[in-house]
């Protein structure tokens, strides 16, 4: 095994971890608002706003994501109207139509994720808030985010990890993230198998502290949930 | 040329090899999906019954195919399963590049991860049989084969029905990725016809609406089998 080459192909990779990452947090935060906006909608018992919300869903979560990305970074494209329009020099990018399919793509997936953990909010939590008299807009503020987000936690760490897993779909509309260098790399070498095996590598430390971190907050955020401390031992 | 002749069957349509296109999507996709069957089935049974060795051999397996792009594996196996053949071959005396199948390494990679994502799936299910059942065969004196041909298997095929739903649609979706190594299936003829025509709107909606069809009649069957296993359990 050739040690040199593989630290060589390490480093050059983690040229493309800082895209990765901003790839990821930019669309999983953006993602997170318009999931909890879409979550409401699905909530409100409103058809003329649960309906829309749903097909939305239905349809970014029943299509993949490179047919997503395809379509806005090569469809978009195809009308008059959108090129001369003031987000083309923004679509123009592929960096933002990557952006924006990742976007899209996570809101959906987040929008079930969020309903459930509102929806695990105990009923008897929202009728002692009404009965304190708090109003639908601090109800929603003081009891039912701060308990539903922390149901959710678990299920969007993992929506989160699957999101940096999916960033690689970028490198195929030839942003340089971890998977395009890595890609780059092999057409030069012709070393496929170290190459994308140190990708990999790459890509599991990240998913790997971003568990860590999501244990982490999961336990502050739920001190309850965590094991009782060791009882003392008995005083001779 | 309006959508319906463009899509059509017609002399000019290209009805005829996008639908020729969907039936590669899912003979790749039944593909992977038995692949990802049986390894996950064995993945599953080494978790449950293996040793200690085995079991940990079998979660780093799990973990690391669950961490790693999809779109990563497919690369490996695809250009990495070309660079080991190419030199198998020039061992045996034939000079010159060989590579290998898109739809093996394509169904392959598909499956590989697809068979991660089902061991936890036939593990839970496994944890829904009654340990009573199992307690009961053993006591009428069945050999560990017939129980669990009898007994475990059909209780467990039919708890992992609604899981294994959700990983059909993910293998699905995947198979999209495979067209990045050159597969015509459904993402790829539509980038060809999209290349073609000038239209890639028009085709990756056409690509998009396809897939949500399949994704729909699948997971309409998926419904359908999950009530007939059922019939036979109670529910509160």
């Amino acid at each position: 095994m050739d040690l040199v080459f593989l630290a060589d192909t390490f480093v050059t990779l983690l040229g493309g971890v800082p895209l990765l990452l901003q790839l990821t947090a930019i669309s999983v935060s953006v993602g997170a608002v318009l999931a909890v906006l879409l979550a409401l909608m699905r909530l409100s018992g409103n058809p003329l706003l649960d309906y829309p919300a749903r097909g939305y869903v239905f349809v970014f979560r029943g299509t993949p994501l490179l047919v997503q990305i395809f379509l806005i970074y090569y469809g978009l494209g195809q009308f008059p109207e959108i090129r001369q329009s003031v987000a083309w020099p923004f679509l123009r990018q592929p960096y933002w139509c990557a952006m924006l399919a990742l976007t899209l793509n996570t809101t959906a997936y987040a929008t079930e994720i969020i309903r459930g953990g509102i929806l695990s909010v105990p009923f008897g939590q929202i009728e002692a808030a009404r009965a304190c008299g708090m109003s639908r807009l601090l109800i929603f503020r003081r009891i039912i985010l701060p308990q539903g987000l922390r149901t959710a936690l678990p299920a969007y760490g993992n929506e989160i990890i699957l999101m940096t897993r999916a960033t690689a779909l970028a490198s195929v509309i030839t942003l340089m993230e971890v998977t395009g260098i890595a890609s780059k790399l092999v057409s030069e070498t012709f070393r496929a198998i170290e190459v994308f095996a140190c990708a990999g590598a790459i890509y599991l430390i990240i998913n790997f502290l971003i568990s860590r971190a999501i244990a982490l907050a999961e336990r502050r955020l739920s001190p309850q949930l965590a094991a009782p401390p060791a009882a003392p031992e008995p005083a001779r | 040329m309006g959508y319906f002749e463009l899509m059509g069957f017609g002399p000019k349509g290209w009805g005829l090899l996008l639908a020729q296109a969907t039936l590669m999507t899912i003979a790749v996709s039944v593909t992977a999906f038995a692949i990802g069957a049986v390894l996950g089935g064995l993945l599953a049974w080494a978790r449950l019954a293996g040793g200690r060795g085995i079991g940990i051999a079998a979660e780093t397996y799990v973990t690391v195919l669950r961490g790693i792009p999809d779109l990563l594996v497919i690369y490996l196996l695809y250009f990495g399963g070309s660079s080991v053949l190419t030199s198998v071959m020039r061992w045996l005396g034939n000079d010159g590049f060989v590579g290998v199948n898109a739809f093996a390494a394509g169904a392959i990679a598909v499956g590989i991860i697809s068979a991660a994502y089902q061991s936890e799936v036939y593990r839970g299910a496994f944890g829904a049989v009654a340990k009573g059942e199992i307690e009961a065969a053993r006591a009428v004196g069945m050999g560990r084969m017939l129980m669990f041909r009898r007994i475990l298997a059909p209780q467990i095929l039919r708890f992992a029905i609604p899981g294994l739903g959700n990983v059909w649609q993910l293998a699905l979706k995947e198979s999209a990725l495979i067209s990045v190594v050159g597969l015509t299936e459904i993402l790829r003829q539509a980038q060809v016809g999209a290349g073609s025509t000038r239209q890639p709107f028009v085709f990756f909606i056409t690509a998009a609406l396809l897939y949500l069809l399949l994704s729909t009649v699948s997971g309409w069957g998926f419904n359908r089998a999950e009530a007939a296993a059922m019939r036979g359990v109670r529910r509160a």
